[in-house]
């Protein structure tokens, strides 16, 4: 036989990797698979992270590169604790945070608890229901924008229709008491489904065999509602309540799209705030420390959370 | 053998390199144009047909809307990206721009080119160009000059009965104002009035919260009403300047127009809303710059002579100014295509390039157009054009200019809009914000 270019090629090839791989423990090559995930969290999350957390200590602005950043210690976060203006936001944060999940909490499981009866069309009522958050929250703002117009809005004529108000006297948007309301209607109008879909799954867990053992015993649905429904649906709303306790905390395109954080400063989040002053001031360092605040914030936040979560799930 | 190789492949690299250096000039170049999104933009991709033509470089643009065109430019600037090669950007990041070796400086080239800029509309090359201000360090060519001045309803103004209850309500004509106080006059005269089975408002003013639409137009009436940035013997000194009683009683008459005379829901309003509100038929009289005066003259409903111009009415004192708007052209620092960058500038600071720049729709900052004696006849806004461009101050264009934006977007936003506090409150709190500022960057 004579020595053609494939036999070459299969000479010059090295052997089977698996060939080699062979040779290695169990152990070594999960470490091999799981190495390039980790490398890669580490570049793209640890080390921002620790970046950031000496960026922070420094007054760094990315748009000098001709400066030297200088070392400031404590100071951003001197700066920072001491704002008024940044507890205003902080305030108008919380203030968004706690109704938008009072209300989705409260809607999404009662729309749960409806769509979990048998009845008719009940799968198309779920599609209808979670539209909103299938759209982008940008569309949605803008959406929401037009419906809001005092002029032109649907929003005002509905309101107009059931008060008698007439609709360009008031401007969702526009008013400083209405505002941050306009941004939780919209925000609850979007993200129940959400809620309502975890619930949900929680409801169709619950086995239909413990209600029925409830109904030997004769116990009434009140008593069924409260004493198997919602401790069984408990873990899965608390769990809806952090997803979306972090989600909102992190608001930002729907509010801006909105109300750009107005009128005044009364939706500025924290959020828009520090957006502001990374990349329209280019206050680096100081947004570097108020990220830090942020981060440690809801972390720490999360994680009293997860444990009382954790504690409801082992019950 | 390895001798000759690496003969040939030196002889070859010398001849690569030789044709790229040697012709740069004349190579062809894929550049790359950026500005904002809005109709001068449109005018200029038909100007620099004319270009690619004569010099035989492609033209690309890229155009960003308004309202996140500082975003974007900014973040591309800072990041040392090189998708722009020339960057028309806005006045306030020239001192930004030049201290932080972003714009190529054009002193050399333009003295290379003949090209003068006493040549120019002087308050232009102060806003566009320079850095420092009023200092001979040149950093763009003023490429559109642009100003905030007035459009009114000509035709509602000129109706008999509106004419016949308008004098007998203020004892004079319906008519262009001559004073702030006139304006809201009008303003409220036409306020809620029904035109047409219509009914109107009186004024669209800018009140956007976002980026610098408030600013602009609070600062606009604020200069007339006897607002001055600083201490005019002392840099960086604003304490009674800032927050003067002439800019207190200047930022309680822009609010007293926002809460009399504006439409419904004139929260957050810039340009484009501006535009809308006009060209709808809601209001009588519009706050705008300058670029929007060829769309609304061509405009089928509000256009030809339904329209008119004028600029900033004067303060109670008499002092009349305008907030500078426009733009210069850069060369970015950052752009492997300088060469043919600076060409294309060279190319456009040409009077003929410049005449049909502003026969576009583009307003030429260049002397020998708008002093030419048929300029302020050419269009019905022409004139209004260059009497506005005569009295112009601008924003801050300091390095730190951003942070000295969003502390008065917010507290003028807070005051005009939201109405917390007082108008003292706000000015007062304006001081300390950019006291702050200045002391952070080691200016005072």
């Amino acid at each position: 036989m004579s020595d053609t270019a494939i036999d070459r090629i299969a000479r010059a090839t090295p052997p089977p990797v698996a060939k080699r791989l062979s040779g290695l423990s169990d152990r070594a090559i999960a470490w091999l698979f799981v190495t390039p995930s980790i490398v890669l969290l580490l570049a793209i999350n640890i080390f921002p992270l620790i970046w950031t957390v000496r960026l922070s200590f420094t007054n760094f602005r990315v748009n000098r590169p001709n400066e030297v950043p200088e070392f400031v210690g404590l100071r951003n976060y001197a700066r920072i604790l001491t704002d008024g203006d940044i507890w205003l936001t902080m305030q108008a944060t919380a203030h968004f945070l706690l109704w938008t999940i009072a209300l989705q909490v409260l809607i999404g499981f009662s729309l749960a608890y409806l769509i979990n009866k048998k009845f008719r069309g009940n799968d198309l009522w779920t599609t209808i229901i979670v539209l909103p958050m299938m759209l982008s929250p940008a569309v949605v703002g803008n959406f929401w924008t037009f419906l809001y117009q005092p002029q032109i809005g649907l929003f005002n004529y509905v309101v107009s229709f059931f008060t008698g108000i007439d609709p360009s006297a008031f401007s969702m948007i526009g008013d400083v008491s209405l505002a941050p309301w306009a941004i939780i209607i919209v925000d609850t109008w979007m993200w129940t489904p959400f809620v309502m879909l975890i619930c949900l799954a929680g409801l169709r867990s619950i086995p239909d065999s413990i209600y029925e053992a409830a109904e030997c015993d004769r116990a009434s649905k009140w008593r069924q509602f409260w004493t198997i429904t919602i401790p069984l649906v408990l873990p899965f709303l608390m769990l809806a309540i952090l997803f979306r306790g972090i989600e909102n905390f992190k608001m930002f395109d729907l509010v801006v799209q909105l109300t750009g954080g107005g009128p005044g400063s009364v939706t500025e989040l924290t959020s828009i705030n520090l957006k502001r002053e990374a990349f329209e001031k280019w206050r680096t360092g100081y947004a570097s420390a108020y990220a830090v605040i942020l981060f440690v914030t809801v972390f720490g936040l999360a994680s009293i959370y997860v444990k009382a979560l954790n504690k409801v799930k082992e019950r | 053998m390895t001798s000759a190789f690496l003969k040939s492949t030196v002889a070859a690299g010398a001849l690569i390199w030789a044709s790229l250096s040697g012709a740069g000039a004349a190579k062809a170049e894929d550049l790359t144009l950026c500005w904002a999104a809005w109709d001068p933009a449109n005018a200029l991709v038909e100007l620099s047909k004319d270009f690619e033509a004569k010099s035989g470089h492609k033209m690309k643009f890229e155009f960003v809307p308004w309202p996140n065109f500082a975003d974007r430019m900014l973040n591309e600037l800072n990041s040392g990206g090189k998708l722009c090669d020339l960057m028309i950007g806005d006045s306030q990041w020239i001192g930004g721009a030049a201290e932080n070796g972003q714009y190529v400086k054009l002193n050399d080239f333009f003295a290379k080119e003949g090209i003068k800029m006493e040549d120019f509309i002087p308050a232009t090359v102060v806003g566009y160009a320079e850095w420092p201000k009023n200092s001979p360090n040149y950093w763009a060519l003023p490429a559109f000059g642009d100003v905030v001045g007035w459009t009114y309803r000509k035709d509602w103004f000129s109706r008999p009965e509106l004419q016949a209850e308008f004098k007998t309500k203020y004892g004079r004509d319906l008519a262009v104002p001559k004073t702030f106080a006139e304006l809201k006059d009008i303003a409220e005269f036409f306020q809620g009035r029904d035109i047409d089975g219509k009914k109107v408002y009186g004024a669209a003013i800018y009140t956007e919260r976002g980026s610098e639409g408030i600013t602009m137009g609070a600062m606009d009436v604020l200069y007339s009403f006897g607002f001055q940035y600083e201490n005019p013997d002392k840099p960086y000194d604003l304490e009674g300047f800032v927050n003067s009683a002439q800019s207190i009683a200047g930022l309680e008459y822009y609010k007293a127009l926002y809460d009399c005379c504006t439409p419904p829901g004139s929260s957050d309003t810039y340009m484009s809303e501006n535009i809308d509100a006009y060209k709808s038929g809601q209001v009588a009289l519009q706050m705008n710059f300058a670029f929007i005066w060829p769309g609304i003259h061509a405009d089928a409903n509000v256009g030809g002579d339904k329209s008119g111009y004028f600029p900033n009415p004067a303060g109670p004192d008499g002092k009349q100014f305008a907030q500078l708007g426009g733009q210069g052209i850069s060369v970015v620092a950052a752009s492997s295509k300088q060469d043919a960058a600076l060409e294309y500038i060279k190319w456009f600071a040409q009077p003929e390039i410049q005449n049909k720049w502003w026969s576009l729709g583009g307003y030429s900052a260049l002397r020998s157009v708008v002093e030419d004696p048929g300029f302020a006849t050419s269009q019905p806004y022409a004139q209004t054009f260059l009497d506005s461009m005569a009295i112009v101050k601008d924003f801050w264009a300091e390095p730190s200019y951003a942070s000295l934006l969003q502390a008065s977007q917010k507290r003028f936003h807070d005051y005009v809009v939201a109405g917390q506090g007082t108008a003292k409150e706000a000015m007062d709190g304006l001081v300390k914000d950019w006291t702050e500022v200045f002391e952070d960057e080691g200016k005072i």
